[in-house]
Formats: structure tokens, sequence, C-alpha cells
């Protein structure tokens, strides 16, 4: 007995139990090594294909547009089907219209009001109605295409008047505005891939998550929680155990889904838009380092929260919401535009996101950032364990 | 040898143990008798020091489950109500986590594992996964891993809940070579025929209070029944809850 009499008595013990058991655990073992792992690189992965089949298809594809009297002006319809639009003539007055793209009929209508030939010839500006659905994002840049070519016609117009009059059409044009970007692929790829981090974050938690439950709920259905409660380990290290149990679930989870992840950001083949994403080998192992920490603070918050629903269903349906709390900042983060700064690397779950969108970015990381994410997230793990450490000295707890 | 001295408990508004008091020696069977809900398990629960007592103490082998709980559970052996064990490891690998705890070397714990499984005859099952073991199956799964660390003290909580009649008789067996190998055994039932066949103290408990207490033949002389139920139902005062 006398290696076991230390203060830690137990711990070990009750860890590897939990750890070899839930190996032989189908639920855990496909939370653990499957959902994230493999589902979260394939969803990426689609994802990501989608999004590449948007952009190449908005660009390619002649845009459809519903031509409202296109007999008013048959310039300009010469003009646009020249350059792409194929369009359906179509009669309809302006309620009419608007209701045709609220009901889907058109996606989008180009109408030509009576006046429109009258108002040309007289030099007078000669109103054009564009109708769609803003609420639409998919149509917005075949919208943005078709009244950008209405105004290159516009405007053409203009400079055969300014010609007619025998002035030089460049009095009409100002400005020469540029548009110079200096993202490099790797700056453009990080867009696609802070998606990265929260599917890595969310899949970690979910690997470490049926054995949290398993373990406390679990164990207090199936009546063996009270015999282990009348072995001579303190009850906190009983939790203690079962909480590193979980942190080693979360943190296989982890090595998994980011090698995945570096495998599959290969075939995903980024370059092929522009793009490329710095995940190779040393990355890969950086962005293990920088989310490890996670481990013990979601174990123990999780674990806490199992330890007191009343059984394994309501544990379950708990945690299934409870888990996208720590995943908020990282919406915050999304919404605000946040970048790394030392404060921001003391808020858990943030702080990871910032640092692996650095290191996605290839940019360099400061040390004292680094060591503040790092020491924050282990202190707030160690304290949220000691907390479950104390609630489980509670008789509340058998239920 | 157990001493239960004036344990009180209360579950919120509940009164559920209201002072009970009484001895259990070492190589005798002492039963717990009382309707469901008389208080016994809450009695059992504090003795193996799950539940804290509200009063009141209790000495196992001289040392108090209120001040030293911990070195309590290293005398004790708790076959506790739902005896629950670990459906993914198999029997022996239940045993030997417990003698884990317990802190036994593995040597140590590989030797009991082997001896209880041959003590309890659990050869046919004993390194098969415990998902999907009979009730008899898990009831000497979670008793040889109650006792893996040899407890002078030996706790159960109505374990015959459940078994058909051979496991029921080869408990008794069990409990009886216990006996005479020297432990102290309290177990509570309802059932009055398993007290009365088993037990040589009967500690008959109602409404959270013992109400009698001694051996078969002076409970039966002290209230002058000579049927056993009888006797039983004219001290609890009603026949509710009993077997």
């Amino acid at each position: 007995m006398s290696q076991q009499l230390g203060r830690w008595r137990g711990i070990f013990t009750v860890f590897k139990k939990e750890f070899f058991e839930n190996l032989r655990d189908r639920r855990t073992l496909l939370s653990a090594l499957l959902i994230g792992p493999v589902f979260g690189p394939l969803l990426f992965a689609g994802l990501t294909q989608f999004s590449v089949k948007q952009s190449d298809a908005a660009s390619d594809k002649p845009v459809a547009v519903a031509i409202s009297h296109p007999e008013r002006a048959p310039n300009l319809v010469d003009w646009l089907g020249a350059r792409g639009i194929e369009m359906t003539p179509i009669a309809l007055d302006d309620r009419a219209a608007r209701d045709a793209v609220f009901k889907r009929e058109h996606k989008i209508i180009v109408a030509i009001p009576a006046d429109f030939g009258a108002r040309l010839a007289g030099t007078q500006p000669a109103p054009i109605l564009v109708y769609s659905d803003g609420s639409r994002a998919f149509e917005a840049r075949a919208v943005a295409r078709v009244k950008s070519l209405v105004m290159q016609y516009g405007q053409q117009v203009a400079q055969l008047r300014l010609l007619a009059r025998g002035v030089d059409p460049l009095v009409g044009v100002p400005l020469a505005v540029q548009d110079i970007d200096v993202s490099t692929p790797t700056t453009r790829s990080v867009l696609l891939l802070s998606m990265l981090s929260y599917i890595v974050l969310l899949s970690m938690l979910v690997g470490g998550l049926y054995l949290a439950i398993d373990a406390t709920a679990g164990e207090r259905e199936r009546g063996s929680l009270e015999p282990l409660l009348t072995t001579p380990v303190p009850r906190a290290n009983l939790i203690y155990g079962k909480i590193l149990a979980s942190a080693a679930y979360m943190l296989l989870s982890l090595i998994l889904t980011v090698t995945a992840f570096a495998i599959a950001v290969r075939f995903i083949g980024l370059e092929r838009f522009g793009m490329s994403a710095n995940l190779g080998p040393t990355a890969a192992a950086a962005m293990i380092a920088c989310c490890a920490p996670i481990a013990l603070l979601g174990a123990a918050f999780l674990t806490i929260i199992a330890a007191f629903a009343k059984s394994y269903r309501e544990a379950q349906s708990y945690l299934s919401f409870v888990i996208a709390v720590p995943t908020l900042p990282l919406v915050f983060a999304g919404m605000l535009g946040l970048v790394a700064t030392t404060a921001l690397m003391f808020v858990p779950f943030l702080s990871q996101h910032l640092l692996i969108t650095s290191i996605l970015r290839a940019e360099p990381i400061a040390t004292v950032q680094l060591l503040a994410s790092v020491l924050s997230t282990l202190g707030f793990g160690v304290v949220l364990a000691w907390i479950a450490g104390r609630l489980y000295n509670r008789e509340g707890l058998l239920g | 040898m157990i001493a239960v001295q004036a344990l009180r408990k209360s579950f919120g508004e509940v009164l559920a143990v209201r002072g009970v008091s009484f001895d259990a020696a070492d190589g005798r069977i002492t039963g717990l008798l009382g309707p469901n809900g008389a208080g016994k398990s809450t009695t059992l629960r504090m003795l193996y020091t799950v539940l804290r007592p509200d009063a009141g103490d209790a000495f196992v082998d001289g040392v108090s489950v209120v001040t030293a709980p911990l070195e309590v559970r290293r005398s004790i052996g708790v076959l506790s109500h739902s005896a629950g064990v670990y459906p993914h490891l198999t029997a022996r690998e239940n045993i030997l986590y417990f003698g884990e705890l317990h802190g036994l070397d593995r040597s140590v714990r590989e030797r009991r594992a082997d001896e209880l499984i041959e003590l309890l005859e659990m050869q046919d099952f004993a390194t098969r996964r415990a998902k999907g073991y009979s009730q008899g199956q898990r009831l000497k799964t979670a008793l040889a891993r109650a006792l893996v660390h040899e407890p002078r003290n030996v706790l159960l909580d109505e374990p015959t809940n459940g078994l058909d009649v051979m496991a029921v008789r080869n408990l008794r067996g069990l409990l009886r070579k216990l006996r005479e190998r020297g432990h102290c055994i309290v177990f509570s039932s309802h059932v009055m025929q398993e007290v009365a066949a088993l037990c040589d103290e009967i500690v008959v408990i109602a409404r959270g209070e013992v109400v009698a207490s001694g051996t078969l033949e002076a409970l039966r002389a002290r209230t002058g029944q000579e049927g056993l139920e009888d006797a039983f139902v004219s001290l609890i005062g009603s026949d509710a809850g009993l077997e």
C-alpha cells in the first residue's frame, strides 16, 4: 500500500481504468477518433469545393435576366446580349415585377419604363429599373454584373454625346481608380481556413464528451458510483482521474483532427484558385501545441456539468448545447475582426483561435502572447478541476 | 466489529434515521430487518461513509466514520444496493480495479482475484466482459470486488434482491464461510425468512428507529409470538413493506 499513500493516490488508477475501458466503448471511440478527425476535414473540403464552384460559376456562366419591355430600348438589349446576359422578354408593371422577383419567378428583372426612349433622346437621365432580392447572397454577384453592364452602357452613351458636341470624352473621366490587392495566396485562404480552428476546437471537445458523461452520470446510473466511493481514495482524486482521462481523449482527437486537416488540405488544392495554406508538419505541430492546454479546461468543464446531471440522458442534452459555449468567442472574433493582442490571449478558446489564424497566415507569434495563452488556459483548467473536486465531495452527488 | 451510536440523518424535511444504535460483533452475522423506507439503507450508507451523519457516530474496529472515513474504508467491504459493475471490463478486471484502488500491489491483487473467482465459482464468466451478465453473475462480481482487500467487516445492502434460489443459497453459504473466518457481517433485508435463516443477531428497524434487537429466540420470547411473521409484525406494528 505504501506507494499509494501519497496525496494523489488513486488518480492514475482511475485515469488508466477510464482510458482503457472507454477504448472498448464504441460510442466514445467514434466520437473521439472518427467524428472530428474524419468528418471535420470532409465537411471543410466539401464547403471549400462548394465555395470555389460558386465563385467560378459566377464569372463564367451567362446571367439569366428577365427584361420587361425590351422593345423600348433595343440598343441596350443588344449591348447586354453581346456581353453574356441571357434575356427573357416579359411585360410587367412595377407591382407585378416586384411580385415576380419576390415569388422567385425571376431572379433579376430589368424594366424599361415607357418614357425611356423619349428621355434618352431628349438628353434627360433615362430611368432603368433593376429588381432583385438583396437577401439572396448567392445572386449578389449576378446583380452587380448586370448593374455594372448597364452603367457601362450609360457611360458609352455619354462619351458619344460628348464627341458629338466636339468635347474630348476624357473630360468626363476625372479619376482613374486602380484596385491593387496586396493579399498573398496564404492570406487569401485564411478566410476559408478560419473555419478550421472552429472545427478543430469543437472536435476536440466532442472527443472527450462521452467519456466525461460516462465517467460521471453514466457511473451513477449504472450503480457503480457508490461502490467506488467506498474505496479509500479521496473523492476529489476520483474526479481528477476522470477529468484527466477525458482530457487525454481530447488530446487524441486534437492530434488526429489536425493531422487529418494537414493531409486534406493537400488534396483540396487551394493553389488552384490562388491560395495556399501554411499547414505543413511544423505548422500542424504548432497548432497542436497551442490547442493542447484546452484539453484540461474542456474536460473539467464538461465533467462538472455531466457530474451533476441526474441521468446520462440529461447530461447528454445539457452538453450538446453547452459544448457550443466555448466557441462563442470565435464567433465574436469573426464579427469584430479581432486580431491577436496580449490581452486577448487571456481568453481561452479565443486565444487558440487567434494563434491558429496566425500560424495559418505564416505570421510570427510573440513569445509573450504564446505564454499568456498557454499559461492562462492551463490556469483556468486547474481552477475548474479543483472546483470539480470540491463539488464531488458533496452528498448530493449520489442523486 | 462495528458499534453504532445514535446515528441521525435527514434529507431536507424528511428525518430518515432518528437515533439508531446497535453493535455488530466479529464472527457473527447481524441483520437489519425492516420494511422498505425504514432507514436501513441510510444507516448502512452512513456506516460505509458515503453519507455523513447529522448526529451520532459509528465506529468500525474503533475508528470513527465521522472523523476518519478514509481509514474506515480500508477495513470494510461494501455491497451497495445498486451494485453496478463496469460493462466494458471483465469480472476479473472489475475486481483488479478495486484492488488497485485499495492500494494492493499487482501480485497481491492478482492472487486475490484468482482466489475470489474460485471461491465464488466465477470461472466460466470471469474473463468475459460484464455487459450481458445475469443478475447473479453481476452480484458475484460486485461481491468479489468488495472482498478483494480482505476486509474485516462486510456490509451488504439487500444482497438477495433479484437473485434466483440457487444464487441466494450460494450467497448464504459464502456469508457463513466469512463468519467462520471471524468477519463481522452486517446485512439489511426486508425479507423475514432471509434474516431468520441467516442471522445470529437481528436488529429490527422501523420509521428510522431500532424497535428491537437480539437473537431470533430472544425476539420470539419478548413478543410472546411463536410464529416468525407474527413476532416481527408485533414489533413493527404493521406488516406493510415486509415479505
